[in-house]
């Protein structure tokens, strides 16, 4: 039966193929020749795993060539959490570096927070990565760097609510420390596709039309950090890291830090996964939609200073970088609690919390 | 009769299902037949092998598995095989794995 031209109403039975014509193929839409195991988010192919494994490392490559990301003897530090995408991406590079040639340097740095029955067992993956991927492993932990604290103390102290806050500055900072005590000016890390979309959603929900653009590049080198950043995996779909893992057999350890995770963060992710199962590609789609969105920037009427904070001296366009700001309250908190005998004022990571919107991030 | 297969979880799931990371079960259909789906096994691991009060963290509106959540069948990936309407065969592996958490 012909489909009238102007049918606005689906008729899916008149519209199909007759069942003469397969609907699926039953093999690999790559070689044509293996069964197929997965399909691709990204394109909707059906295909195998030898192929699977040849076009996810292709892609990564392509990433890294066509953004020009290292250079030959430089030395470049894996941000290593133990985790999928950390160590999908360290064998990755390794794999990479072995077959193209890369002549790159690669060394794990990992950050232990201090988060007992989280990163001490995933700090334990790490090691064992260290010998699987034949690289060098540099631990800094946010006791040696942070006037003692772990977050685990911090979470003592402050509770439950800010602490990601403290995490996040922190770790910035402790992986910038780590990559200077290696005498290394760039450092990778394992953000993929759905990381990216996820942070351009979040960005747009909280009209913070600054980052909106900026939060997609592939390299970052802001004005406060020395060392560089990037992301081979930005175009990687976070089920084909999973998949790739689950495959390769690769030793990583899953599970989610035991303090309360941001709870605006959680939101934009299953609204990510949500929009993927109706439509896969959304998720380049919001990576693309970000990197074209370039909103015409305010002038500013005075450029940032740089300078270095006058307590750590750690690199800063304030007088005191955001990491001393904060210890300063923790310290003030665990003098109060030895002076006084009493609790940290709840109020005061309120307070805090506003003093940091003041600074530039 | 029913069937028997072998059901891993993966990803952090495991926390939901008393830490276990693999569990062998027999499974008949929810209306009688032979031929259990995996939209069956997903209401028995709900109602019998969960442990966790926490289900929204691996079914949504009702039974069905949450966005985010990959379903490997005999390590194929579950959107090649029907989802839920796959008809679980005598001795299948079957893998649930969170891509939810961090990495």
């Amino acid at each position: 039966m012909p489909r009238p031209a102007d049918s606005t109403q689906p008729q899916a039975a008149s519209i199909l193929p007759p069942r003469s014509v397969p609907l699926s193929t039953t093999t690999c839409e790559l070689c044509h020749i293996r069964k197929p195991f997965l399909r691709r988010p990204k394109t909707g192919q059906k295909i195998c795993q030898p192929c699977f494994f040849h076009v996810f490392e292709r892609e990564i490559h392509n990433t890294i060539t066509s953004k020009n990301l290292f250079y030959r003897g430089e030395r470049v530090a894996i941000g290593a959490s133990g985790g999928k995408d950390s160590t999908v991406l360290a064998h990755v590079l390794k794999v990479l570096n072995e077959r193209y040639d890369y002549g790159v340097e690669f060394v794990l740095l990992s950050i232990d927070e201090g988060i007992r029955g989280y990163r001490d067992d995933s700090l334990e993956t790490v090691k064992r990565n260290k010998d699987q991927y034949v690289m060098p492993l540099e631990i800094v932990s946010y006791k040696e760097l942070y006037d003692d604290w772990s977050m685990d103390d911090i979470v003592a102290q402050i509770g439950n609510r800010n602490n990601c806050t403290y995490c996040g500055v922190f770790r910035r900072q402790a992986l910038d420390r780590g990559a200077k005590k290696l005498g290394i000016k760039h450092v990778v890390t394992g953000h993929n596709a759905d990381d990216m979309a996820e942070t351009v959603l979040m960005n747009l929900l909280r009209g913070d039309t600054a980052r909106l653009d900026r939060c997609t590049e592939i390299v970052t080198q802001s004005a406060d950090s020395p060392v560089k950043r990037s992301k081979p995996l930005k175009f990687t779909y976070e089920k084909e890291i999973v998949l790739y893992a689950h495959y390769k057999k690769l030793d990583y350890f899953s599970t989610e830090c035991i303090y309360s995770p941001e709870a605006f963060r959680g939101t934009a992710r299953t609204l990510i996964k949500n929009l993927e199962t109706v439509r896969p590609s959304a998720i380049v789609d919001i990576i693309r939609s970000g990197e074209t969105f370039a909103l015409e920037r305010k002038k500013s009427g005075t450029a940032l200073k740089l300078g270095s904070c006058e307590r750590c001296g750690y690199i800063s366009s304030n007088r005191i970088c955001k990491a001393c700001v904060l210890l300063e309250g923790l310290n003030a908190g665990r003098a109060a609690v030895q002076v006084n005998g009493v609790g940290y004022e709840p109020d005061e990571g309120a307070a805090l919390s506003k003093r940091l919107e003041h600074l530039s991030f | 009769m029913a069937v028997s297969l072998t059901v891993e979880f993966s990803g952090g799931l495991e926390a939901l299902f008393n830490n276990s990371r693999s569990i062998n079960l027999s499974l008949a259909s929810r209306d009688g037949s032979d031929s259990p789906t995996i939209a069956d096994l997903v209401v028995r691991l709900c109602e019998k092998v969960m442990t966790s009060k926490r289900r929204e963290l691996f079914v949504i509106d009702g039974y069905h598995v949450r966005p985010g959540i990959l379903v490997l069948i005999n390590d194929a990936d579950w959107e090649l095989e029907g989802e839920e309407e796959y008809v679980i065969q005598q001795g299948d592996q079957i893998l649930f794995a969170s891509t939810l958490h961090g990495g």
